[in-house]
């Protein structure tokens, strides 16, 4: 069972309000990702709900009990850090076996655990080194290890990957939610990044300084975007946000118009620009056209082999139903119509 | 310093500092040595240049040698206890948010640079004595008899006023130690469900133990030669004479300066074999 409740839970630093007060439900067995940018709160929130730090208002509670006064280890809950947060001086095995030895757990069960997460984890050939001899990728796993022995309630992940190069980064996306898929417990996972929370998320929580901007599935997010943040916050390359005359036709303040969702055409089209820059992966390719109608250029997506170069003329053509509006508190109306 | 003429040069430019040292140090030595194989007994106008080991053989076999060592390592063990499981504890006092912290830190530093005599005196005069000491109206205040500390226990009174002065040399280095362990690592271990107690044995401990091992080496080296105190407190009386003491004896209370000499040749060699031996272990302790 993991079922966290937040319920007007509020966080100040001195006067600084960091977390105004704000619910939200966790489901037992979901992955939610906390998304936002740096210094919105996400790891407040995270530590609040670990009992790092204390709440100045509202009630946590952990499986409808009420969790806001106890101490963290208590909580039920495991916590991945940034940093590993191991310790130096202890082995694998001894860095694994550390709270279930708090525990009092016999010797026996401890063992099994160890050479279970060891087994899952890839890490039985080096349950007797220091984590100082270990690559990034294993220190991030000793640390899950850590984490799944004490058969938590829920796990709290907080910024795990950034410290990981980019290929590693993929393979360990894809086997936490491999852990999630087999253990089905709880998982609150921490991130500044908006293609992991895509991708690894069945709910993402989206926060801007403290605020939650949207919760919502991550296709949910894509496909209606609850406010211009947001918008521009999901979805790789961004969206682009076009304002004044071009929006006003739409009878919007704001619109959104995705990368994928612009076609090029030969002659006409709404807008006509000069490319800039382009970006070739190969399967795609992204344009930065320069077009009167915006400030920053905007970023079209083509297929792979499309024969334009710097400095030559587009036209581009938005797919009507898949323009999004946003009024002048940059709110989403109604789909489209 | 890579050219041939840059680096003669170089060489050429610290012959001065080099020499100076070695003048400094070697000159010393030497004649120690040299008058450690002399009878040398100025007050009685002898002085034989070559007597071979006898005034080894004297000074190891006196019975005021094994007890003059042991008493050295018994008031380094001492010190060295007070000032780690002090010096730890201030450390981690100081490193908890407080008001005036700044003020409080140099505070605790102070007693490093009051002068060995100085501070050997005032606790002398000022605590330990038994008619006008501090320590004496602490206990006739709660209606016991005064304690004469320097005579009924001289040398756990001469470990405590050392102490007194070194321990902000091991709070200073404790201090610098705890600072630079990682919050995360302790929080880490408050999830795993680590009490105060545990956190402290399993995590803090360990994180200082290159930190103590530093001090514990370079207080003993020191340690070695204490002498202001013992002379302003208990002049080497009662069971206090230490290595140290006892060569200055030789030399300036019996006037037997190849005797002393000797005495000053042995306490050399010991304390390099004590200095080996911590170098051994802390380097262990260093590597990983
Ligand atoms: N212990 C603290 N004391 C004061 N301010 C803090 C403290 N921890 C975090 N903050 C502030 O709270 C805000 C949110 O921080 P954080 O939760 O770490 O952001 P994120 O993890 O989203 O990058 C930041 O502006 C930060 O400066
Ligand atoms: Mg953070």
């Amino acid at each position: 069972m993991g079922r966290i409740t937040l319920d007007k839970v509020q966080k100040k630093f001195g006067e600084v309000e960091v977390i105004p007060p704000l619910d939200l439900t966790i489901e037992d067995g979901e992955f939610v990702v906390f998304v936002g940018p740096s210094g919105c709160g996400k790891s407040t929130l995270l530590r609040l709900i670990a009992g790092l730090e204390d709440v100045t208002g509202g009630e946590i509670r952990i499986d409808g009990k009420p969790a806001t006064d106890l101490p963290p280890a208590k909580r039920g809950l495991a916590m991945v850090f940034q940093s590993y947060a191991l310790y130096p001086h202890m082995s694998v095995r001894k860095n694994i076996a550390f709270p279930m030895k708090m525990a009092g757990m016999d010797q026996a069960e401890q063992e099994r655990r160890i050479t279970k997460a060891a087994d899952a984890l890839n890490l039985t050939d080096y349950l007797d080194r220091r984590p100082g001899q270990l690559s990034g990728g294993q220190r991030q796993r000793v640390a899950i290890g850590r984490a799944i022995v004490r058969e938590p309630a829920a796990f709290l992940f907080d910024e795990p990957l950034s410290n990981l190069d980019a290929a590693l980064r993929v393979g360990m996306r894809m086997e936490i939610s491999e852990l999630h898929k087999t253990l089905a417990t709880t998982m609150v996972y921490v991130t500044h990044d908006q293609v992991e929370a895509m991708t690894m998320a069945d709910k993402i929580v989206v926060l801007r300084a403290g605020h939650i901007e949207q919760v919502g599935s991550p296709l949910e997010l894509y496909k209606a975007p609850r406010n211009t943040f947001v918008a521009g916050f999901i979805g790789s390359p961004k969206m682009n946000l076009l304002t004044g005359a071009t929006a006003a036709k739409h009878n919007a303040s704001t619109i959104g118009i995705r990368p994928e969702h612009l076609d090029v055409v030969s002659e006409g089209g709404t807008f006509t620009g000069r490319v800039g820059v382009a970006e070739h992966l190969g399967s795609d390719t992204f344009f930065h056209v320069h077009i009167p109608e915006m400030t920053e250029p905007m970023t079209v997506r083509a297929g792979g082999e499309v024969g334009l170069r710097h400095g030559d003329t587009i036209h581009l053509e938005p797919r009507a139903e898949h323009i999004h509006r946003f009024d002048d508190k940059g709110l989403r109306f109604a789909c489209h119509a | 310093m890579a050219t041939e003429h840059s680096k003669s040069s170089a060489r050429f430019m610290i012959a001065p500092a080099v020499f100076v040292l070695l003048v400094w140090m070697l000159v010393p030595l030497c004649m120690t040595l040299y008058f450690s194989f002399a009878d040398y007994r100025p007050m009685r106008n002898t002085f034989d240049a070559w007597i071979g080991f006898s005034n080894y053989a004297s000074f190891l076999t006196s019975s005021s040698f094994l007890s003059s060592v042991m008493v050295t390592l018994q008031m380094v063990a001492g010190i060295l206890l007070i000032t780690i499981g002090g010096g730890v504890a201030l450390a981690l006092l100081l490193d908890q948010p407080m008001f005036g912290q700044g003020i409080v830190r140099i505070l605790v530093i102070a007693p490093f640079f009051v002068m060995p005599t100085v501070s050997a005196l005032v606790w002398k005069n000022m605590f330990f004595n038994v008619d006008n000491g501090l320590f004496s109206y602490l206990w006739k205040f709660f209606g016991a008899q005064p304690y004469d500390f320097l005579s009924q226990s001289p040398l756990l009174s001469i470990v405590v006023i050392v102490a007194w002065q070194w321990l902000p040399f091991a709070t200073l280095i404790l201090l610098t130690a705890v600072q630079s362990l990682s919050s995360e690592q302790l929080e880490a271990a408050e999830m795993d469900g680590a009490p105060g107690y545990s956190r402290f044995w399993y995590i803090i401990l360990p994180h200082l133990s290159r930190a103590i091992t530093v001090v514990i080496l370079i207080q003993t080296i020191f340690l070695l030669s204490i002498f202001a105190e013992i002379f302003v407190t208990t002049n080497g009386a009662f069971g206090t004479r230490t290595l140290t003491y006892l060569v200055y004896q030789r030399v300036l209370e019996s006037q037997n300066i190849g005797l002393g000499s000797a005495g000053g040749i042995v306490a050399v060699i010991l304390a390099n074999i004590v200095a080996i031996f911590l170098m051994r272990i802390v380097g262990k302790n260093l590597d990983n």
